[in-house]
């Protein structure tokens, strides 16, 4: 494989990437916001075994068996439990009505372009293109946090962040040391524990897992 | 002058056989959903009857309804001159670029929404309200689409488009897969299909385009479907111009002509297999959903431009 085609085909899934954020922030379906995570994961795994390949960096192998193992199997699989456990079926509402978030999906990239453009023109990096896509990955998770009213939902936005984050890592320094990624792995597995946890506790407190409701106080449980 | 024998050959080929196509589609329909069809040929039949049959007109049709057939059928057939589908060398082509044949639709598309409220009648002003509305979303995500071919093709001009893509050869590009998504979902839109629209409903509830034709009769009637059955081909032959002009002739080269109406041909059985499997895979969807699914179209053009502006 030489460097063209491997280009390309990191083009593609950094293209993926991005659809994928897309995806997730027009979708209304729990179930389906956890496949498109797993396929963005799947093809950040991929991105960064090709990127490890060309590179000739033997440590990219490893984190993105890594991601392979965590974002592909370990964190779907959590989630799909919580949900089963937790018993939540219905569509997820949102803040913002979807094609208006997409719109300003749209905006985000644009913006992260820009801000990225001097940094592409410096790097010499074969991926210095997709630092822009990271990015945008990165603003479109914050935006899926902030437009859903579903714990869950933000959870899973939060996670797409993360790796819009790994992605522009392996972008443009092709991948942080590899203690520091086993580091952010561990603290994202830890974290995804820690948020099943408060899960069922907000579950148990307010029969629900809409985030609204913890804006009001619950005073008539004291009234006696 | 070799041009100009080109144009008239892929006129020809236009509107002699639009209709085949529309019937293997509905053929291939039939086989789909297991029943037996009635041969490819049935529209020139239905055609055939409709012209020899008597035009019922209301007492109150303005001109715009009369005229209106005509207007739609003669821009078709203009528009059939600009989209190269046979060889590059087109005389029109030069003169109107991809621009000019969104605008021709559009033409159509107005005048037959005119001519459904012209009557007065419920159904009609219904269709033409939610042709109108399906037409504001879908309009702007095509010339985004196209304008992402056009970027990376430096032109607007349909031929130029495909002489550069066909030197090429093929060269997977994130923005043209994006932008070739989009392309498919508004052809779906702006031909009526499912799930946008659903062709052969007979429930006047549901219709979109059929809500609007729905007084016409006779010859008008005739013309009206017959230019739908030619938009249908235009666009299969217009994905095919923008995104795999493979066989086609180009400038230098009149002899390629045969061979490229094989490859014409050849295309046309391919896409309507697909848009059969399309079409039986799907159900029509709710009027108020169509805007998540052009919003969809249009999102996958922009990120065809943007990812031609980052990635490429």
């Amino acid at each position: 494989m030489n460097i063209q085609t491997a280009s390309q085909i990191n083009g593609f899934l950094a293209a993926f990437v991005l659809l994928t954020a897309f995806g997730m922030l027009a979708q209304k379906r729990i179930y389906s916001l956890i496949h498109l995570f797993t396929w963005q994961g799947l093809f950040l795994s991929i991105n960064t075994a090709i990127v490890g390949y060309v590179a000739n960096k033997h440590h990219l192998y490893i984190s993105s068996i890594l991601t392979l193992s965590l974002k592909v199997f370990l964190l779907p699989y959590i989630l799909h439990a919580l949900i089963v456990r937790l018993n939540i079926r219905k569509e997820v509402e949102t803040v913002v009505n979807i094609p208006a978030t997409m719109l300003i999906g749209i905006a985000l990239v644009i913006f992260s372009y820009h801000l990225t453009a001097p940094v592409t023109e410096l790097s010499t990096l074969i991926t210095r293109s997709t630092i822009a896509v990271a990015l945008a990955t990165v603003m479109i998770g914050l935006l899926m946090m902030i437009t859903r009213r579903h714990a869950v939902t933000q959870i899973i936005g939060f996670l797409a962040m993360e790796n819009g984050l790994f992605f522009a890592a392996t972008s443009a320094t092709y991948g942080m040391p590899l203690v520091v990624e086993l580091g952010v792995a561990l603290d994202v597995l830890i974290a995804a524990f820690i948020f099943g946890i408060f899960f069922f506790h907000i579950h148990t407190t307010f029969d629900s897992l809409d985030v609204e409701q913890m804006a009001r106080l619950k005073e008539e449980d004291y009234t006696e | 002058m070799n041009g100009i024998i080109v144009e008239t050959l892929q006129i020809a080929i236009l509107i002699g056989i639009a209709p085949a196509f529309t019937g293997w589609v509905r053929m291939l329909k039939c086989w789909m959903q297991g029943r037996t069809s009635a041969g490819m040929f049935q529209p020139y039949r239905d055609l055939a009857k409709l012209f020899s049959k008597d035009i019922v007109l209301a007492h109150n049709a303005s001109w715009i309804f009369r005229f209106t057939p005509y207007l739609c059928f003669g821009t078709v057939v203009l528009a059939g001159g600009i989209v190269p589908m046979l060889s590059t060398d087109l005389p029109l082509a030069l003169t109107a670029d991809v621009i000019v044949l969104v605008g021709l639709f559009a033409i159509a598309r107005f005048f037959t929404a005119l001519s459904g409220m012209d009557i007065g009648t419920a159904f009609g002003g219904m269709g033409s309200s939610r042709e109108m509305m399906v037409a504001s979303l879908a309009e702007p995500a095509m010339l985004m689409a196209i304008f992402t071919v056009s970027l990376l093709c430096k032109s607007t001009s349909l031929s130029r488009i495909a002489e550069v893509i066909y030197t090429a050869g093929f060269v997977a590009k994130p923005s043209l897969a994006f932008a070739f998504i989009a392309f498919i979902l508004i052809a779906l839109a702006e031909n009526g299909r499912i799930p946008v629209d659903n062709p052969a409903t007979h429930l006047e509830l549901t219709m979109i385009h059929e809500a609007m034709i729905l007084e016409y009769s006779g010859r008008h009637l005739a013309l009206i479907e017959w230019a739908g059955m030619m938009k249908l081909f235009l666009f299969i032959a217009l994905s095919s111009t923008l995104f795999y002009p493979f066989g086609i002739a180009g400038t230098d080269n009149p002899a390629g002509v045969p061979v490229a109406a094989v490859a014409l041909i050849l295309k046309l059985f391919i896409s309507g297999v697909v848009l059969v499997v399309i079409e039986t895979g799907l159900a029509k969807m709710r009027l108020f959903r169509l805007t998540e699914f052009l919003g969809a179209a249009f999102l996958m053009a922009t990120l065809g431009m943007l990812s031609f502006f980052i990635l490429e």
